[in-house]
């Protein structure tokens, strides 16, 4: 599968991400924020970092940036989106997923190495791994606390939409100790910690994330 | 404006900074932020809607946050 890599001015982890989507087993295609074209991916990730400097908030202005609007059609379309970090931000600010992310409720920037549990393996991110499996993968943000009205909160926790939550604390204030969620349709996922750096013996934290990244073929082929 | 119900860690940051200067009886601090945009011409109906749609659109989200339009000429 050709996998496109949006980068954004401030992007920070779009190589990473891109060499993970070619560990992963897929072709990696390099996507820049300026250009209102796919490339003819069949999937894509928005990657983690600070877009335009975090400025407004966190995916505020990117989400209008030319490529988003094709991001948007295709992901209404049904194609697999994962946002990391950043990307989720993004993701939310552009309502293809529910809630916001603001803040860390103890206002510091936070950096560990994240213990979660895959609570939804059915997305074409997470069907890799089995239901309820937990991984270790890095989490660094300073807005990554995940809120949503309460009456939304009931919605994606019934519907099964929560990906993926905090397991031994809560780092960042998350409502629920939630750290990634999809949307209805089970395509469009966001996820606060970082998979992409999780992806080689060599470097990171094991290979805890490579699932989301070999869950593409599996589901192609499904 | 954050909503009500949506928590505010920079105004915490704030309040807790208040007492430690001897600014007592501060109960809550909420921070949000303000937009003073320039518009060329009359303040109608229409240049109006433009803004509210600017608010909802950009300037603020929705989901978290509420806004309100003022009017100086």
């Amino acid at each position: 599968m050709k996998v496109g890599v949006v980068t954004f001015p401030g992007s920070l982890d779009d190589v990473d991400a891109q060499r993970a989507v070619r560990i992963g087993g897929n072709e990696a295609v390099a996507l820049w924020h300026g250009d209102a074209d796919l490339k003819g991916v069949d999937a894509i990730v928005l990657p983690g970092g600070f877009s335009y400097g975090d400025y407004l908030r966190c995916g505020a202005i990117s989400r209008f940036a030319p490529v988003m609007d094709k991001v948007v059609e295709a992901a209404g379309a049904g194609m697999p989106v994962l946002g990391i970090c950043n990307g989720f931000q993004i993701l939310c600010e552009s309502h293809l997923l529910p809630g916001a992310l603001i803040r860390n409720d103890h206002r510091k920037f936070v950096c560990r190495d994240q213990l979660l549990r895959i609570e939804n393996n059915r997305t074409p991110w997470t069907s890799a791994y089995e239901q309820g499996q937990e991984i270790r993968i890095v989490l660094k943000n300073g807005e990554g606390g995940f809120v949503a009205d309460a009456a939304t909160l009931e919605r994606i926790e019934g519907e099964g939409q929560v990906v993926a939550r905090y397991l031994e604390l809560n780092p960042n204030g998350s409502l629920n100790d939630i750290a990634g969620v999809t949307n209805e349709r089970g395509n469009v996922v966001g996820l606060m910690p970082h998979p992409e750096h999780a992806v080689e013996e060599l470097t990171g934290s094991g290979l805890d994330g490579l699932g989301f990244f070999t869950s593409l073929v599996e589901h192609t082929f499904a | 404006m954050p909503k009500p119900e949506i928590l505010d860690p920079q105004g915490k940051a704030v309040q807790g900074a208040l007492p430690r200067l001897g600014f007592t009886g501060v109960t809550d601090v909420r921070q949000g932020k303000r937009f003073e945009i320039e518009l060329d011409g009359e303040v109608t109906d229409a240049v109006l809607a433009q803004v509210e749609k600017m608010a909802e659109t950009l300037l603020s989200n929705p989901v978290i946050e509420n806004y309100t339009v003022s009017v100086e000429q």
